[in-house]
């Protein structure tokens, strides 16, 4: 059943009548109906919004925005997470950000570092402790290309300099050394950590290199930005462009380095995958060093061709040909693919409360495999997402900005759908209402799902979710009527 | 005043972009946009009103300026 748009209104309506008047009000800003010929979201949702005090949503930190987004996957740098213990340990290597390289040799995102602030730290300051854990950490680690120092909210409160810390550490130990001011009490959600942490990119990484001119550079040189290789994501992605004739020369930041940012202005085209946290850099690049960059999108066969297609567009005509053979080559295995797996998926439908980018991107996967997406909502966005969401959903479906637990509970119960894919605090709620999920936010432990590569794999994650046998089995034998048990006998 | 970042889209046309706001509006409208004087007041597709100092020289875009709300 698809509902119209009259319907999803009616549905939001009723949904929130359950609130004070006045939370109903701002929470009826967030909620709304899909209009695909809407162009602009701001008249019609507001997003970025703190959200109200009383409900459960599922946001995070400026510091998980920067250093679990955007700082935790670059391979070869010492992310320490400056404050009390737990929030680097508790988003130490959750996210699988994977990396080539030896763990505590050249690759350092699997381990925690932190100051571990005590009361006498908050009391006296952490600077000096700080400076000794930088030292100290060079001389364990001295093939750690950088460091970065990821405050944690006591940092902000006790108003510790460590901007200058960062400036006489990295003359000590002659490396880069970034100050992130990502303390987490900082804006309404983790995107701002995204925007801090490019900020902090921008001053203290970027033009590291740019009176080097040893890097040789040739017409094919593209970088890609806003892939974070959960799962492998980004080296799906990265052989479909070397297949393509075009070189990576930087992955921002899954599998990332500190000289790969360096040397990214030698790209001839900057590879934008999550807009969302990556692009405020990307905007930077372009007026610093005259570098476009363009949105892709590789989820799904039908996505990956569209997309591969406006890449090759760019460059010429033997990049272009090279795009049709490598789409040529993978078509009949994708078609494969959905021969197998679209009878099993076709006409089931899926809700998706996600983060960046993938409320909108992986719905052309779905619809690859037959599936039809009649709800998407973010924790974080912003209306320039809801902007470029309204045209990939269809119309009448459900949109939901930092929807709180109970909306998105009840818009479950109301619409039933067949699939959710949200993130782990939701994934064990909805199993217990019976409804297959995934979590979308790292595939679920499995992946990747970018590229072609990556839709086999999707394809078959959302088949062994979906078709699961186990969801038979949550009604008691004697609740199920008769007709079902002899069915079952038989 | 706020900060702008005013670029080129895909489609040639002018795009005026405020960081802080991720607020993207294409420009319908901008006084000089010859050669001898660029900038002026300028109209966005949103309706809003804005006013840059006018170059001497249409500038290289992307660039980041400051514009004053009219």
């Amino acid at each position: 059943m698809t509902m119209n748009r009259q319907e999803t209104e009616q549905l939001i309506q009723e949904v929130l009548e359950v609130y004070p008047e006045a939370t109903g009000k701002q929470r009826a800003k967030h909620l709304m109906a899909n209009d695909p010929s809407l162009e602009k979201s701001n008249k019609c949702i507001v997003a970025n919004k703190k959200a109200l005090p009383g409900v459960m949503t599922a946001r995070g930190c400026a510091y998980a925005g920067a250093k679990g987004v955007v700082w935790g996957p670059v391979k070869d740098v010492l992310n320490i997470s400056h404050g009390p213990v737990g929030c680097g340990q508790f988003s130490r290597a959750g996210r699988r950000n994977y990396v080539t390289g030896y763990s505590g040799v050249n690759v350092f995102n699997d381990i925690n570092f932190t100051s571990d602030f005590q009361e006498k730290d908050v009391v006296f300051g952490g600077d000096k402790k700080l400076a000794k854990i930088i030292s100290e950490l060079d001389t364990l680690f001295p093939l750690a290309k950088g460091v970065t120092i990821q405050s944690e909210c006591p940092i902000g409160l006790i108003g510790d300099d460590i901007e200058a810390v960062a400036k006489k550490s990295a003359k000590e130990i002659g490396k880069v050394v970034v100050p992130v001011r990502c303390e987490g009490f900082r804006g309404v959600s983790q995107s701002l950590g995204h925007h801090v942490a490019n900020d902090s990119l921008r001053d203290w990484v970027l033009h590291g290199r740019d009176d080097d001119p040893s890097f040789e550079s040739t017409p094919y040189d593209v970088a890609i930005t806003g892939d974070y290789n959960i799962g492998g994501d980004a080296w799906s992605s990265r052989i479909l462009l070397e297949e393509m004739g075009l070189r990576v020369i930087a992955q921002w930041s899954g599998d990332g380095s500190i000289p790969e940012m360096q040397t990214t202005r030698h790209a001839k085209l900057n590879l934008l995958h999550c807009y969302r946290s990556m692009n405020y850099i990307s905007r930077h690049m372009e007026e610093k060093y005259g570098m476009p960059w363009m949105e892709y999108n590789f989820f799904g066969p039908t996505k990956i061709a569209e997309s591969l297609r406006k890449i090759a567009a760019f460059f010429d005509s033997t990049i272009q040909e090279n795009a049709e053979r490598v789409i040529a080559k993978y078509q009949p295995i994708m078609d494969a693919i959905i021969a197998k797996y679209r009878p099993r998926l076709e006409g089931k439908r899926v809700m998706l409360f996600v983060g960046g980018l993938r409320p909108r991107h992986v719905i052309g996967a779905y619809e690859d495999l037959g599936m039809e997406v009649i709800g998407a909502g973010y924790e974080f966005a912003h209306n320039d997402d809801y902007d470029r969401t309204f045209k990939e959903l269809q119309d009448g479906a459900l949109i939901y900005d930092d929807a709180t637990s109970f909306e998105l509970e009840s818009f479950v119960e109301r619409l039933k759908p067949d699939l959710i894919g949200s993130g782990i605090k939701e994934k064990y709620v909805f199993h217990k209402m019976g409804i297959p999920f995934r979590q979308m936010h790292s595939w679920d432990y499995s992946g990747p799902y970018h590229g072609y590569d990556g839709f086999a794999i999707f394809a078959r994650d959302m088949d062994m979710t979906i078709n699961n046998p186990c969801w038979q089995k949550l009604k008691a034998p004697w609740q199920r009527a008769g007709a079902e048990i002899i069915q079952a006998a038989a | 005043m706020p900060n702008v970042m005013l670029r080129n889209n895909a489609a040639g046309q002018l795009v005026f972009y405020v960081t802080k706001k991720d607020h993207e509006e294409t420009v319908v409208a901008l006084e000089h946009a010859g050669p001898g004087a660029w900038g002026g007041e300028m109209e966005l597709a949103d309706g809003s009103r804005f006013y840059l100092e006018p170059f001497d020289q249409p500038p290289k875009l992307p660039l980041t300026v400051r514009v004053k709300r009219l």
